[in-house]
């Protein structure tokens, strides 16, 4: 126990000089459960592999991470591939994994759950933030190849049904590495330039990979973040998209998009006559109505025989006349009563009556009756006027008497 | 945008209109003006429907960076 003693070190470099030494474990590939999965602010990963007895402790550097498209959870069952060393520090040997997949199922389909799974609960996908489509585009931007089935297809129905609708078609690649920015930035570009009312992006069937542009975060975003209302198309009817979660209205295909983007224009013509029927039968409803009141009128007795209503008034135009005629004779009978109380009281004030009881009336050259002898000269002329007959007379002498 | 949509607008006037008539609350007179008016607009979008011709361009940035209009021909796949 003295010659042979090495130290930790010592034994842990010969085990380390075993393992590496057997190329064997150079190149393992292992399936197993990943369980104390562990992300580090470095970027490298850690976690423990492990199956129903056993476990295994492994490492990811950041450079092999970022190859992987899904991050890994704590349950996953995955197949990693990579070299097994000893790690001396702590005397443990571990799995340094290069690549890592998703076993069962696709890595891209891991991605896309993931992926779902987050946006969803950041909000992305909600109903509220769903923004309502015009009824009637009109302009309507098509964003995708600008070549394929696709395009050509959203321009005929769109053209078949609504043909006032303009239709901007911002070609981009949907597929490969540029397809996301080059999506993201056409959606963007509508948006800052307001090409459009309606937004249709999307492309053909394809393998999951094909679609795969349409299931970026970028995307998702891009599409969430557009002022115009989107609607996304991608591929047939099964395959749902990320992009299909977050747009405004999802489409199956891009024929089925154009469809939903615009109205038909036969039954807009159906509307419209239906309109107009609507209009015309209110207004003869009522004219009718009208008319018949108008009939009504016409028929009653008086419209029919116009006498009816002139003997009516004849009679009692006569009975007018009558009461005229009878005031008038009342008002003359009392003309006639006055004139006769007038004249007796005239009567006993006629100056003949004065005069037959011995008075007489002087008046001077010009007529006029002398009421003051002080008015009166010696000479003058006066004629008096007596109750039968007259006589010319000169004035001797006048005589003011004081006594009146 | 530059151009009013006058197709939409035309259509809910015919609505309020038709709604209006349906009422029976006007006078006549104007039940009358509403009628005319309404046929007109009828007459219009039919016409705007029957006249119209699908226009498809596409979109290039410009040097500025704004938008320029090209004809398109979809490209052969």
């Amino acid at each position: 126990m003295d010659g042979n003693i090495s130290s930790v070190s010592e034994l842990n470099a010969h085990i380390k000089a075993l393992l590496d030494g057997d190329g064997s474990l150079r190149n393992v590939t292992v399936r197993g459960e990943l369980s104390n999965y562990k992300v580090y602010p470095s970027g490298h990963h850690y976690f423990t592999l492990k199956d129903k007895d056993s476990s295994l402790r492994c490492v990811m550097f950041r450079s092999a991470a970022a190859k992987v498209p899904f991050t890994g959870e704590n349950g996953m069952g995955v197949i990693c591939r990579g070299s097994v060393t000893v790690f001396p520090r702590d005397g443990a040997y571990q799995l340094y994994v290069t690549h890592m997949s998703v076993d069962g199922v696709g890595d891209l389909f891991a991605a896309y759950e993931q992926l779902k799974e987050r946006l969803r609960g950041e909000g992305l996908f909600d109903r509220e933030h769903k923004k309502p489509l015009p009824a009637f585009p009109r302009r309507i931007a098509v964003i995708t190849s600008g070549a394929g089935a696709a395009v050509r297809d959203v321009i005929r129905v769109l053209g078949k049904r609504w043909p006032l609708s303009k239709v901007i078609v911002l070609p981009v690649r949907v597929q490969g590495r540029e397809a996301p920015p080059e999506i993201v930035g056409a959606i963007r570009y509508a948006n800052r330039y307001e090409v459009a009312d309606l937004i249709i992006t999307g492309r053909g069937g394809g393998s999951l990979e094909d679609l795969w542009a349409f299931n970026d975060e970028r995307v998702a975003r891009a599409i969430y973040d557009s002022r115009i209302p989107v609607i996304s198309a991608v591929g047939h009817e099964p395959d749902v998209t990320i992009s299909d979660f977050v747009a405004d209205l999802r489409a199956a295909t891009p024929s089925n998009a154009a469809e939903l983007a615009v109205p038909d224009q036969t039954d807009v013509y159906d509307r419209l006559r239906s309109l107009r029927i609507r209009m015309e039968q209110v207004m003869e409803k009522r004219l009718a109505l009208l008319a018949r009141r108008v009939e009504e009128l016409r028929t009653r007795r008086v419209m029919e025989d116009p006498t009816v209503y002139l003997d009516g008034k004849r009679q009692e135009a006569d009975r007018l006349y009558e009461r005229l005629v009878s005031a008038q004779e009342r008002k003359l009978n009392q003309e006639r009563q006055r004139y006769i109380r007038l004249c007796a009281s005239l009567d006993a004030m006629s100056p003949l009556k004065v005069l037959s009881r011995g008075y007489s009336v002087v008046r001077d050259a010009n007529g006029a009756v002398v009421r003051d002898a002080a008015s009166l000269s010696v000479g003058e002329r006066l004629r008096v006027t007596m109750s039968h007959g007259q006589a010319e007379c000169r004035v001797e002498n006048v005589r003011e008497d004081d006594s009146r | 945008m530059e151009e009013k949509n006058t197709f939409e607008q035309s259509l809910e006037r015919l609505e309020v209109i038709v709604r209006s008539l349906e009422r029976g609350d006007a006078p006549l007179e104007e039940s009358l003006k509403l009628f005319e008016e309404g046929a007109g607009l009828v007459e219009r979008c039919q016409k705007q429907l029957d006249e119209a011709e699908q226009v498809v361009r596409r979109l290039k940035k410009g040097a500025d960076g704004s938008p320029e209009e090209l004809p398109f021909d979809a490209e052969d796949e």
